[in-house]
């Protein structure tokens, strides 16, 4: 990796004053590092200042109450994963954080970093390669190997998010808070995530003087299920091949409503309205939860390699519809 | 005849003996070459081709020359030479730190003149493909074909035909300590060189020859490595860049592969496709097999593998190539070319004893001459418990599916010639058994001593064990072909003996006995006729006053032997919503010989299996056609099994006879066909594509329902 000088942040205002000073990617933040130092290793990032988040007081808190959850950017993966209320009550993000990498990686991984993730892309990663992604003219992956490739939402870069939190806290219906130059703003998890269309070159709205600082979570309803399906080649450490999340308020075996969020198939987390419309009021069995996973993929874009996610997600989301049913 | 006694006479040889390094290993005191640091040592680095294919029209160093804490820059190609895959060497620093070595390869200014690649089969195959090797036509080897019988006769005897098409994936070796060496010039005539290298003596010999010094003023050692599997017998590239930096600098010099550069350059297993058609009689014979296939072993040739594989056909015709592409050469890799040989074979015996409605075990065992396996199939039936497979394969409920199969294969492992040891007893009781041979992570150095041990009456822990040095100038050939255990078990054997026997003799007055009555207890020697005189071992050394007795032994054809069989049987569990296969179980039965060490020779056969089961489920090469790059060399997007992909794994040590064969190498063969068969015992549908992943499985699956 290049140098750089590393600062220990010590409040918001000093870390998006540092942060106003350039634009994307000469000062950069790092807390838990698990996904910026591979970058720095590659040479995808060749920032000239890192700012290490992990001296800022108070921002690691999980608080749970009457009002919801409250998650502050800097707790861990593990936090979240072994959170006995996130387990009871939240059971989809407890699930998710439990799924990602390896034990040593939840240790130090943090939740505003997941969210903020950079593509796996092999084509982004590759310090050689200069893709659409990264202001080049091409995504490599339409003509290319596209396995791990987007199916949904791509157009025209097909990476896709590898967050397993986000779909979670999506389909939780969660809000994020953003501290910049300006002061605060909260805005929902969903409005966050944006597709390439939009910005091929970033995945969120994020500014480059802004800084995730927390996620609140709404209280969870009585009579909710939820579960985090996440398929992938290897038990660990791997990312999703395809992942559901899905949150279900249940009546018996009839579905009040359903939020059903998917990782792994878009360049973002992708909520599937097409699903949750399909489950909604529902009675749920065999060919009800069939027709939400056949019709979310009902406009889904497959490249040359990667026609197999379709039928995977597909068959997560109808797996997870039957498992609120029972 | 010289022979290793019967089992009941043995006191360790055979039992489960812990491995003597285990704890250093464990605790990490074992020092690894990566661990080796020496006095005002440099970094070496090496810059490497990121394209296919291209010609190199100039290349400028000065930049990083002038980068501050740089102390050489060599180049590692000639002006006007073409490169010819990623990964190739360009150039190589020396530098005083790691990070400042990173820096200056990045300073060296390459200029290219790009060339078209290929770097898939396909593209390499097509018509109108680049050129890639001006030797070959089509960038193809000339085939190599072989008849035998009459083939048309043999189908016209066949009741029954299978015509398909098998491949497996170029699978990259993944040594968990990547190539290098820390090399160290003691003057301009003296070179000591720590290599992780399963071939200490032919290093040496490299080194020597590419130096132009006497060979015994090279000094290699290794005394632990972390892994090789048939790709690390050389100093390769990097090893003579090192000790050309180290040369001209006059410092030690570290130069390690990165993993990057590990995928690229260290070697592969090649890919295969088999075009097969074959057939078989009414009455289960295999009568018919035409094969015409091809793989890669990346620029250069060594993509071979038998065909057909194990069991024996009459009539057949077989035609093979290698096909290049602009990619990283091939290195022997475990049983090189067996694993490919075995997943067509099996796959095509198990389609074929359906068309006839036959049992596929039953089918084997009409076709199979080895008697060896033949028990095998009984034992390894039973274990996995056979009967419990789909009568009608798929024909299992709900969602995971599961089902069983089997794989077979053969090994030779039967050692040779060319290790020199010495073992010596000292005046304190002391004994040192010496050879230069390495622990390719076998567990040869328990070997050693378990097998001095049993000569002397000694427990293994009061045996110092020496290898892994070319320094004491007793040469062993390298450890590849499963040769090392059988190379280098009776040589100890023979100087262990000699050296008790010249200890009898020096004791024997002390006794009044014949040298022939004297027998080693646990501790003690004492007279056969006559029991009372009896002496510990210390006393008996400390006979010997000043004068060590020390005996070098020698091979014996008698105390080895070569061939191994082996059988494995897996059952898998499907998901057929996400395409997912989990191996439950793996039962593998490897025939082996006198298993001196049982514990180690099982941890060998877990090892294989578990490199097996990689090859079968997990490990693929990509080669992006566009870039001619590899698109995943790491260990993120490269996957090898991890802890939970491992199942239950029996490994039956099934020895036969007693004498010594290797079996590093054979016990990764037959489990990819093995779990082959297993999924289309679970879902009914075949895949012939390697290694069975979701994508494949759920392709497979869309396919058979509609």
């Amino acid at each position: 990796m290049d140098k750089f000088s590393y600062i220990n942040a010590t409040s918001l205002e000093q870390v998006t004053s540092l942060l106003s000073e350039s634009g994307w990617g000469e000062v950069m933040l790092i807390a838990g590092g698990t996904d910026l130092l591979g970058e720095l290793k590659e040479y995808v990032e060749t920032p000239k200042t890192l700012i290490n988040l992990k001296t800022l007081p108070g921002m690691d808190g999980i608080t749970a109450d009457a009002s919801g959850l409250k998650i502050g950017a800097l707790a861990t993966i593990d936090d979240i994963a072994r959170h006995p209320t996130i387990q009871h009550h939240y059971t989809v993000l407890a699930q998710a954080a439990a799924s990602v990498a390896t034990p040593q990686i939840r240790n130090v991984g943090t939740l505003g970093g997941n969210l903020c993730q950079r593509p796996r892309c092999w084509y982004y990663r590759d310090e050689t390669i200069n893709c659409l992604k990264k202001g080049g003219d091409v995504c490599y992956a339409v003509d290319g190997l596209s396995k791990y490739h987007a199916i949904l939402g791509g157009d025209p870069v097909y990476i896709v998010h590898p967050s397993d939190l986000a779909p979670a806290l999506i389909a939780l219906g969660a809000s994020l808070k953003i501290v910049g130059p300006e002061g605060e703003k909260t805005l929902s998890l969903e409005e966050f995530f944006t597709l390439p269309a939009t910005n091929p070159f970033r995945e969120n709205v994020l500014e480059p003087n802004e800084i995730v600082v927390e996620v609140t979570v709404p209280q969870a309803k009585p009579n909710t299920k939820s579960f985090y399906l996440k398929a992938r080649e290897k038990g660990a450490p791997d990312f999703a091949l395809a992942s559901v999340a899905g949150v279900f308020e249940m009546d018996g075996k009839t579905c009040k409503t359903a939020s059903i969020v998917l990782g792994g198939v878009a360049p973002a987390p992708w909520r599937s309205k097409e699903a949750e419309a399909a489950l909604t009021g529902m009675m749920i069995n065999e060919s009800v939860s069939q027709k939400a996973g056949a019709d979310a993929v009902q406009d889904a874009q497959p490249l040359n390699d990667n026609a197999y996610k379709v039928t995977l997600t597909q068959n997560l989301i109808s797996r997870a519809a039957m498992m609120a049913a029972s | 005849m010289a022979s290793w006694g019967e089992a009941s006479e043995s006191r360790l040889i055979g039992k489960r003996i812990n491995r003597l390094s285990g704890k250093d290993k464990v605790t990490g005191k074992a020092k690894y070459t990566f661990d080796i640091n020496r006095p005002g040592m440099l970094y070496g680095r090496i810059l490497r081709s990121e394209v296919a294919h291209a010609t190199v029209m100039g290349v400028d160093t000065s930049e990083a020359e002038a980068l501050p804490g740089v102390k050489a820059v060599i180049p590692l190609i000639e002006i006007g030479n073409k490169l010819r895959y990623q990964g190739q060497e360009i150039a190589a620093v020396a530098a005083e730190t790691d990070d400042i070595a990173k820096d200056a390869i990045r300073l060296i200014h390459v200029d290219l003149e790009e060339l078209p690649h290929v770097v898939t089969e396909a593209d390499a195959m097509a018509e109108g493909a680049p050129q890639i090797r001006e030797d070959w036509a089509g960038n193809q080897s000339e085939p190599n074909i072989r008849e035998d019988g009459d083939l048309e006769a043999g189908f016209a005897e066949a009741a029954v035909e299978v015509e398909a098409t098998y491949s497996t994936a170029v699978q990259t070796h993944v040594c968990l300590e990547t190539h290098g060496h820390v090399v160290e010039w003691e003057d301009e005539q003296n070179l000591t060189v720590w290599a992780s290298t399963q071939g200490v003596f032919g290093v040496r010999n490299d080194f020597a020859q590419h130096f132009e010094l006497p060979a015994n003023q090279v000094r290699v050692i290794t005394e632990h490595m972390g892994g090789g599997f048939g790709s690390k017998f050389g100093p390769g590239i990097e090893g003579r860049a090192a000790a050309e930096l180290s040369r001209i600098t006059g410092k030690a010099v570290k130069l390690m592969l990165t993993r990057k550069s590990e995928h690229l350059v260290a070697g592969n297993r090649p890919s295969m496709t088999q075009n097969v058609r074959a057939g078989a009689t009414r009455d289960g014979r295999l009568i018919a097999y035409d094969m015409k296939g091809h793989g890669t072993g990346g620029i250069s040739s060594g993509a071979g593998f038998q065909a057909p594989y194990v069991y024996h056909v009459p009539n057949l015709r077989t035609e093979r190539v290698n096909v290049a592409v602009n990619a990283g050469n091939q290195r022997a890799m475990r049983a090189p070319g067996h694993p490919q040989a075995s997943f067509a074979m099996d796959s095509l015996m198990d389609e074929l004893a359906e068309k006839l409605g036959m049992n596929p075990l039953e089918f084997r065992r009409i076709n199979d001459a080895n008697e060896v396996r033949q028990a095998q199939y009984t034992l390894g039936a039973q274990e996995i418990g056979w009967h419990r497979r789909n009568s009608v394969p798929g024909s299992g409920t709900g969602v995971k599916k599961r089902g069983i199969g089997v794989g077979s294969g053969l090994w030779g492992g039967g050692g040779g010639r060319g290790t020199e040891a010495r073992v010596t007893i000292n005046a304190d009781g002391t004994v040192e058994a010496v050879t230069g041979t390495q622990d390719i992570g076998t567990g040869v150095r328990t070997v050693i001593a378990i097998i001095v041990a049993e000569e002397l009456g000694l427990n293994t822990t009061d045996i110092m064990v020496k290898v892994g040095d070319s320094g004491p100038g007793l040469p062993s050939g390298g450890s590849g072909g499963s040769q090392t255990t059988p190379s280098v078990a009776p040589v100890i054997k023979t100087a262990a003996a000699a050296a008790k026997q010249k200890l009898f003799e020096r004791i024997a007055p002390m006794l009044e006995a014949p040298i022939d009555d004297l027998r080693v207890g646990t501790g003690t020697i004492y007279v056969v006729s006559d029991r009372t005189k009896t002496i510990t071992w210390e006393q008996a050394t400390g006979q010997l006053g000043m004068e060590s007795i020390s005996e070098g032994g020698h091979w014996d054809e008698e105390l080895r032997q070569n061939g191994a069989a082996g059988t494995q049987f897996a059952e898998v569990e499907v998901d057929t919503e996400t395409g997912a296969v989990r191996a439950i179980k793996i039962v593998a039965v490897q025939d082996c010989g006198l298993a001196i060490n049982r514990l180690t020779t099982e941890s060998q056969i877990n090892g294989g299996v578990i490199m097996g089961l990689g090859q079968a489920l997990l490990e693929e090469r990509f080669m992006d056609p566009y870039t001619g790059r590899m698109l995943n060399a790491n260990l993120e997007d490269y996957k090898v099994p991890g802890t939970l992909e491992i199942p239950e794994i029996k490994s039956i040590v099934f020895d036969t006879h007693r004498r010594v064969t290797g079996v590093g190498e054979p016990p990764c063969i037959p489990t990819p066909g093995a779990i082959a068969n297993a999924v289309y015992n679970a879902i009914g549908v075949r895949i012939r594509e390697l290694p069975i992943t979701p994508d494949r499985v759920l392709t497979a699956l869309a396919e058979k329902k509609a």
